[in-house]
């Protein structure tokens, strides 16, 4: 029996409005129709080309989207509607974010009392805790964001939800910059909590890193998952994946040779093809 | 002969803990260097120091021979894993664009970067479109050394594999020397000519907490 369902999201879309190169206003969907679920228990990750919409997707379920984004469609959190109220109540509480950019640190507030950010008092000794199972000395508590490198703040972002004593968390590249060490160490941690019953969306270029914890992996290209797939299938030869986009991603990683096709016609290679349901191919032949 | 010499540098912040100490090697012009090895070895902060950004306490980085020229457009350039910190957020995309002349119509294109992009604030883009600017701008004649931080942690793979192509073609076609730092092996042994281990090369006790 599969477990209960955590998070659901149906036919989620996430457009924006805003001016082109001519001022004037335009509107475009930078996510269209898409249905993602998470069980308790399970670590979903969530890879694919880069800037299709994987952390609008986290910033739309936490409810942080700017002001000039429009959204439809509906999402579920333990079958309950997931309005704009409830979010804010289960923000941090039940549902810890880690951010993909580290600009989302506070620049004037110490990152110690980050952390701890509004669970008071009693949550410091688990600040404490954090920091050093994350290598972290403790006078770094006291530091502001300009004084961390890239890595310290990393780990700063992953003590906030090893501190939240939630049901979710939603991990937006967690691991760039860290030791592969303490990254291996963080992933271990998800796949803890996962296995205590929490849910897992974890947001990553890193496949390699993925795949030694993730249940499935949802491919995104464009606004939408093409393709939800086995962990195993990743794995081997790639000859598992069902659409073409993933099996391309597979076969351009630096450990599986780095190969891109190319249009026969004109050389482009497949990072500029158009991709939908059935496939992908380049766009030369259209116009 | 050497285009690149970097010899005995020593850095630190401040007064803080060695960050770099003892660290030289040497590039040749055309040469495409990997710098391999995890985080907590300097390899960002060895970056800086070779791009001039940082001044080193001790040793010195030679340019053909001579110590890099103040004024000017710097003949090296750095791409930073964090394109977020590497532009001005108060700028348009454009105007970080463009700020050091228009890239060629050949670059923009391979890039992949939308004119509907250049109105936007860098953050109401993807990091990996943020990266394409990053790479754009610095992709010209005038460079001659480029320093690629981690250039493509933040991207997927399809569009790594593509954006390292065609710097590499462009590195090939106007004799550009690259250096390539990294902690993926599989990534440095697809791009190099050389790998240099930064564990090897920087002769400093790591302070785990600080990586
Ligand atoms: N505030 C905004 N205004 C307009 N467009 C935006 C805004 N924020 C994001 N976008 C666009 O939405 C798309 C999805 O962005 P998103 O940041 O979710 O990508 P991503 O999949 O996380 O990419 P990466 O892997 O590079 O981090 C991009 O094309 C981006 O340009
Ligand atoms: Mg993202
Ligand atoms: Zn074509």
């Amino acid at each position: 029996m599969e477990n209960e369902v955590l998070l659901e999201v149906q036919h989620l879309s996430v457009g924006f409005e805003s001016y082109n190169a001519r001022v004037e206003k335009v509107f475009f969907n930078a996510i269209t129709d898409l249905n993602l679920t998470v069980r308790k228990g399970e670590i979903v990750a969530i890879v694919g080309s880069s800037g299709s919409g994987k952390s609008l997707l986290a910033h739309a379920v936490m409810n942080i989207l700017p002001d000039n984004a429009r959204t439809g469609g509906k999402m579920y959190y333990k079958g309950e509607l997931l309005t704009p109220e409830v979010m804010n109540r289960l923000r941090g509480r039940q549902i810890a974010f880690i951010p993909q950019s580290v600009a989302f640190l506070d620049p004037l507030m110490q990152v110690g009392d980050q952390v701890v950010g509004t669970l008071g008092e009693k949550a410091r000794a688990l600040q404490q805790k954090a920091f050093e199972h994350f290598g972290l000395k403790q006078s770094v508590a006291q530091l502001y964001p300009f004084q961390l490198s890239g890595g310290m703040a990393r780990r700063v972002l992953l003590s906030t939800s090893y501190v939240a004593e939630t049901e979710m968390i939603i991990a937006d590249e967690p691991t760039p910059g860290l030791d592969l060490k303490i990254a291996i160490e963080a992933l271990k941690d998800f796949r803890v909590q996962a296995d205590q019953g929490k849910g897992v969306i974890l947001i990553t270029h890193d496949i390699d890193l993925a795949l030694h914890v993730a249940d499935k992996i949802a491919i995104f290209y464009d606004g939408r998952v093409v393709e939800t797939a086995d962990t195993q299938t990743f794995r081997g030869d790639g000859q598992g994946l069902k659409h073409p986009y993933s099996r391309a991603l597979f076969n351009a990683l630096p450990q599986n040779g780095f190969n891109l096709q190319r249009c026969p016609k004109c050389g482009a290679t497949c990072a500029t093809w158009n991709v939908d349901e059935e496939g992908m191919r380049c766009g030369c032949g259209d116009s | 002969m050497a285009i690149l010499e970097v010899k005995h540098v020593d850095f630190r912040y401040g007064s803080g803990p060695w960050i770099l100490k003892d660290i030289s090697f040497s590039v040749e012009e055309g040469e495409r260097v990997a710098i391999l090895g995890p985080s907590g070895y300097g390899k960002s902060t060895l970056a800086k120091v070779i791009a001039g950004y940082l001044k080193p306490a001790g040793g010195e980085i030679l340019w053909e021979g001579k110590p890099l020229p103040a004024t000017g457009f710097c003949p090296i350039q750095l791409i930073y894993q964090h394109p977020e910190k590497a532009l001005n957020p108060r700028w348009k995309m454009k105007d970080s664009l463009e700020e050091a002349g228009v890239p060629s119509e050949e670059v923009l294109t391979e890039m992949g970067i939308q004119e509907k992009w250049y109105q936007r604030w860098p953050n109401e883009l993807s990091g990996g479109e943020l990266q394409r600017f990053c790479v754009a701008r610095v992709l010209k004649p005038e460079t001659r050394l480029l320093i690629c931080d981690e250039m493509t942690t933040m991207l997927d793979a399809i569009n790594q594999a593509h954006i390292w192509n065609f710097v590499l073609a462009y590195a090939k076609k106007h004799n550009m020397t690259l250096l390539a730092i990294t902690h993926n092996r599989y990534l440095a042994n697809q791009v190099a000519t050389r790998i240099l281990r930064i564990p090897e090369l920087n002769h400093v006790e790591v302070d785990q907490s600080s990586l």
